[in-house]
């Protein structure tokens, strides 16, 4: 390509802008809806990001926060903080029961954080009525005080000034808890929180050793601290012994995770409206060629090279796209921010809205390769089409592909793509399938297309008879029509919503369906080793308890495997943080041992564990195979014996770690205990077991359920906005589609009302051939969405598939009536129009 | 006593556009018995084919009235002049205008299926065979030359056994041969039905053959002739 050559298509291109953008509306909605909702997703992960780094060390509630599992800190752990730090604050988190006595006594689940004098070292406490902390704590004389959430107190019938227990201590509730920091769960768990004074815990009996706590100390680090060093520093000396450090850097890993992967897939599913768009852009890019045909056949007769030619409507496409990613960036970045008082009022979290510049940078590279690869092909053809064939409808005439260096560059462009998106989403897994779901499910929907062209080809022998019926085919099977931009964009986004709804459906069936049938009514944790046999006599002695299993629980880190640090041995969920395990002396009922052989009973040689068989393999563990778990800060080596079948679909105790008793001698643990019971028994063994023994703890399983299904349903309902956008998308296209065929369907109408058709027949072949192309559409896409609903559900969550028969009706519903609604939209002008004037234009 | 076929009574025509209000025909008059074929000619842009659509109620009228068989369709909604035309009336263009998705023996069946005859296809096939094209019924029109389109176009046309068929140039688009083949069909096509003709050419050998031909200038009736004269 030479500066002239450019110079030269430049010119031509310049004079055919002149006519401005009419007819790249529907290529240019496409382009920006496409690249704005990308935009927007990314500013809102963006906004969040920087408000979690931001309000680091208020989320944190100090500038690093080490933690101990199941323990407080050694007193070698305590010097070592006291000497990097100017403060540290201990508090300490555990699962209660709150006991309110009244005319019946009524209990209450709750995240119960026991803090010292300090707390908080950074961030504020904001207490209904307003009151400082201490004077919460300071309590009535009588009993101390104590502060929880509203719906807390509200589940309890609590007001301030009432009292209740916390194992065996009384509290008066002084305050209501309205916000604090370090809420790092984003408000979620499985009961609301309650603050107590850590030392007014003492003779509440709750705390003793083996409970399921976590203790953690803030620290206000010294000035000059460097936070890598002092990270590094803690790995060395006490990574082994379970210690974990976050700072300020990461203020809430798990949250920040969870947005990122949140953003991450939905940014995914905004990368598959785009994919629709691209259908518009490439259909709109023909249906401009196609008009330009003339034009091309002239410019090649004066002898204009094929070269010129593909650059004078690259670099007019290339204008276009530029405006329309553009306009897109421009209403991504936007939108977020007008929304953004909502928005944070929605989010647990803090955030920044503001421009970041990141994700718009992201989106303009989408929406550029996506024009490209799409609108490469039709720019292709007008190098290859002769002008005697360009004068002959050249963008009907054929389907030939175009030459081999545009189907490398496609090629490339589509890698390049792919490449972009693992590096910007960070999760080469994701994005491959997503990627591949799309590159699926567009060939899928080709193929469908073309059935739908031969179907409706060989049903129009059939349909003799009924005129209507047969036009509307005859018009589905040409070849050219709106057949395959209709199945394409509207397929794809129907495709994706139907995926969607296939997925949640079966997730939330399993959750909320199949898994009460099959799980415990509830779990029982914290029972001290000597509460045990109580507890199973009460529970032996109901006739109306159909089963409970009771297992000893301590938790461990898997710091070692073979000698070799767990971290270098594999990237294994098992091996991030710590996990239960237990101990028995003989494998339980029904255990399947898959490999190797259980210790004899008594067995008291080197320590022999057993370990789950799927995580097993997955790690590349095999018999005689050493793992060294440390179990409050004491390292266990052991071999494995055996590999067991571990199952954790029915919510009952399933340990991956299970060792002799002996190798556990002596360590503090507690029970666990799951109660399956009939649903009118579950008060009173609750009352009964919570009377008798105040420390335990109760999880009604329901109310866990319940908690899952209001997460999902937020997840769920933010898929399903992202997967809209690809809808509206594909309904901008169907739009576009529908633009593109009024003059064919304007002289369809003229012809058949000269040869004797009212304008309801007219009417009534129009909307049959829409509502035939929409539950064409609507039938592929679910087709495609039960597929990867299957897939997803199977080799990826690994739960039964279902079909979720409302949500297919509801696809084949909504393609039915989009394609209705843009295709009669359009039906007016061609019905309205006189055939005299159609006709005689076309002379 | 022998009716009328067509009757026009101060016919005038005018359509607005964007430049303005535009008088196509003015004050025309005329009648046309049953049976007979009227040749209209005149320069182009006498009004011609205009005047033709207004017989064939495919154009209103600004002001005046159309009588067809008896039946005064000046006024006639859209929809009833369809239902007129299928019952009564052919119409051929210029650029034939079948319909493209549709295969010839389809674009010829449509108007019987239209009128809800059970055989439209086996006529249609006959109706094909005798333009001579029974080997072509399953192409498309973009498949089929101008002279085979057009005799597509005169078996969609003379289907129904119409008692008046329009004609609006039908060998405009044509070359020799093919113009003389699709005439001889539609002279045929008429002589054998006995169907009212209607024609509009440029060609004078062609208006020769008619019984009357309408000389049109500037929208008005010039002269009128009929060919024995």
């Amino acid at each position: 390509m030479t500066p002239s050559t450019l110079f030269i298509a430049w010119t031509f291109a310049k004079r055919e802008l002149r006519s401005g953008l009419y007819g790249f509306r529907i290529f240019l909605a496409c382009l920006a809806l496409g690249v704005a909702t990308i935009a927007a997703i990314g500013t809102v992960r963006a906004s969040i990001q920087a408000g979690l780094t931001a309000n680091g060390a208020a989320l944190l509630g100090g500038n690093a926060v080490v933690r101990f599992t199941y323990r407080f800190a050694q007193p070698d752990e305590r010097a070592w903080m006291a000497s990097i730090a100017t403060r540290v604050s201990e508090t300490t988190d555990f699962r209660s029961m709150i006991v309110v006595k009244r005319d019946t006594i009524e209990r209450g689940l709750t995240q119960v954080q026991a803090v010292d004098d300090l707390y908080p070292l950074i961030g504020k406490v904001n207490l209904d009525p307003p009151m400082q902390l201490a004077d919460a704590f300071a309590g009535n004389g009588t009993f101390p005080g104590s502060v929880m959430e509203r719906a807390l107190a509200n589940r309890l019938a609590l007001i301030v000034g009432d009292t209740f227990k916390l194992g065996e201590q009384t509290f008066i509730l002084t305050a209501i808890l309205v916000s604090y920091p370090d809420n790092s769960g984003g408000g979620f768990g499985l009961g609301p929180r309650t603050l107590v004074l850590l030392d007014n815990l003492k003779n509440s009996g709750l705390l003793a050793q083996g409970t399921l706590m976590e203790s953690n100390y803030r620290l206000d680090l010294k000035d000059d601290a460097n936070l890598a060093t002092l990270e590094n520093q803690a790995k060395n000396l006490f990574e082994e012994s379970g210690l974990r450090w976050h700072d300020t850097r990461a203020g809430v890993p798990g949250v920040a995770r969870f947005v990122d992967r949140i953003a991450a897939f939905l940014i995914l599913i905004g990368l598959s409206g785009l994919a629709v768009g691209g259908v518009g852009v490439s259909a709109a890019v023909r249906s401009f060629l196609s008009g330009k045909s003339n034009v091309i056949a002239i410019l090649k007769t004066l002898g204009v090279t094929r070269h010129i030619i593909f650059l004078t409507y690259f670099l007019q496409i290339g204008v276009l796209t530029i405006i329309g990613v553009a306009i897109g960036v421009a209403l991504g970045a936007v939108i977020p921010l007008a929304l953004a008082p909502i928005i944070e009022a929605h989010l647990p979290v803090p955030s920044d809205f503001t421009l970041h510049a990141a994700p718009l940078f992201e989106s303009t590279i989408y929406g550029v390769l996506t024009a490209l690869i799409f609108t490469l092909w039709p720019l292709a053809r007008t190098e290859d089409i002769k002008p005697a064939t360009l004068f002959r409808d050249a963008f009907t005439a054929g389907n030939i592909l175009p030459s081999p260096k545009y189907l490398i560059i496609t090629a490339l462009l589509l890698t390049t793509l792919i490449g972009t998106a693992i590096i910007f989403s960070g999760t080469a897994f994701l994005t491959l399938w997503t990627t591949g779901g799309i590159l699926c499910a567009l060939t899928l929907l080709i193929i469908a297309a073309y059935l739908a062209r031969f179907a409706a080809q060989k049903l129009r022998r059939l349909s003799r008879g009924f005129p209507t019926l047969r036009f509307a085919l005859a018009s589905i099977s040409a070849r050219g029509g709106e057949t395959t931009s209709v199945v394409l964009s509207l397929g794809l986004g129907l495709a994706v919503l139907a995926a969607v709804g296939q997925i949640d459906g079966n997730l939330r069936g399993s959750i909320t369906n199949e898994l009460p049938d099959v799980a415990p009514s509830y779990f029982f944790v914290d029972i001290q080793p000597d509460q045990i046999d109580g507890f199973r006599a009460r529970l032996d002695n109901d006739p109306q308890v159909k089963q409970y299993e009771a297992a000893p629980m301590l938790r461990g880190i898997i710091t070692q495997i073979n000698g070799v640090s767990s971290r270098d041995f594999a990237d294994h969920w098992v091996l991030q943080g710590d996990r239960g395990l237990t101990y028995s002396d003989l494998p339980g009922e029904g255990t399947i041992i898959t490999e190797g052989v259980w210790w004899p009973k008594d067995y008291t040689g080197p320590p022999l564990i057993s370990f789950a068989t799927e995580e097993g393999l997955e790690m590349g563990l095999e018999i005689g195979d050493t793992i060294t778990i440390n179990i409050l800060g004491r390292d266990i080596t052991a071999i494995i014996a055996n590999f067991r079948e571990v199952s954790f679909e029915d919510a009952g105790i399933g340990f991956i770690m299970s060792m002799n008793p002996a190798a556990l001698q002596g360590a503090p643990h507690s029970w666990i205990s799951t109660v399956y019971s009939a649903p009118e028994a579950e008060t009173a063994i609750l009352r009964d077991l919570a009377t008798a023994y105040p420390n335990i703890t109760a999880i009604r399983v329901r109310d866990a359920i319940d908690q899952v299904v209001q997460l999902l349903g937020g997840i769920s309902a933010a898929t399903r906005y992202g997967a809209l956008t690809t809808l509206i998308t594909g309904f901008l296209v169907l739009i576009g589609a529908a633009a593109a065929g009024v003059p064919a369907r304007t002289f369809e109408a003229a012809v058949l009302k000269t040869l004797g058709a009212s304008r309801t027949t007219i009417l009534i072949s129009f909307a049959l051939r829409s509502a035939l192309l929409g539950l064409a559409a609507g039938l592929v896409a679910l087709a495609a969405g039960m597929m990867g609903g299957w897939a997803v559900s199977t080799f990826i969550m690994e739960i039964d598939y279902k079909p979720i028969w409302s949500s297919a009706g509801a696809i084949i519903l909504g393609g039915i009536s989009a394609t209705l609604l843009a295709g009669l939209a359009f039906s007016w002008r061609p019905l309205a129009a006189k055939p005299a004037h159609v006709l005689r234009s076309r002379e | 006593m022998m009716t009328d076929a067509l009757s026009l009574s101060n016919v005038s025509l005018s359509l607005c556009g964007n430049a303005g209000t535009v008088n196509i025909l003015h004050d025309i008059s005329l009648t046309v018995a049953k049976g007979e074929t009227l040749g209209l000619v005149g320069p182009s842009g006498s009004g011609k084919s205009s005047l033709l659509m207004l017989m064939g109620g495919l154009e209103t009228a600004s002001s005046g009235s159309i009588t067809a068989f008896g039946t005064n369709i000046t006024h006639l909604s859209e929809d009833h002049l369809a239902h007129f035309r299928q019952k009564n009336m052919g119409v051929v263009f210029q650029s034939f205008h079948l319909i493209p998705t549709m295969t010839a023996l389809e674009n010829v069946a449509t108007p019987l299926e239209l009128a809800g005859v059970r055989n439209a296809f086996d006529r249609a096939g006959t109706e094909l065979t005798a333009v001579g094209l029974a080997n072509r019924a399953t192409h498309y029109p973009a498949q089929m030359s101008g002279g085979e389109q057009q005799r597509v176009a005169l078996a969609r046309a003379s289907i129904t056994r119409p008692k008046l068929l329009l004609a609006d140039e039908p060998t405009g688009n044509l070359d020799e041969a093919n113009s003389a083949a699709v005439i001889d069909i539609l002279f045929g096509l008429r002589e054998q039905h006995g169907a009212t003709l209607i024609m509009v050419t440029h060609s004078n050998e062609l208006a020769a053959r008619c019984d009357r031909v309408i000389h049109l200038r500037n929208g008005q009736i010039d002269t009128q002739q009929t060919t024995t004269e």
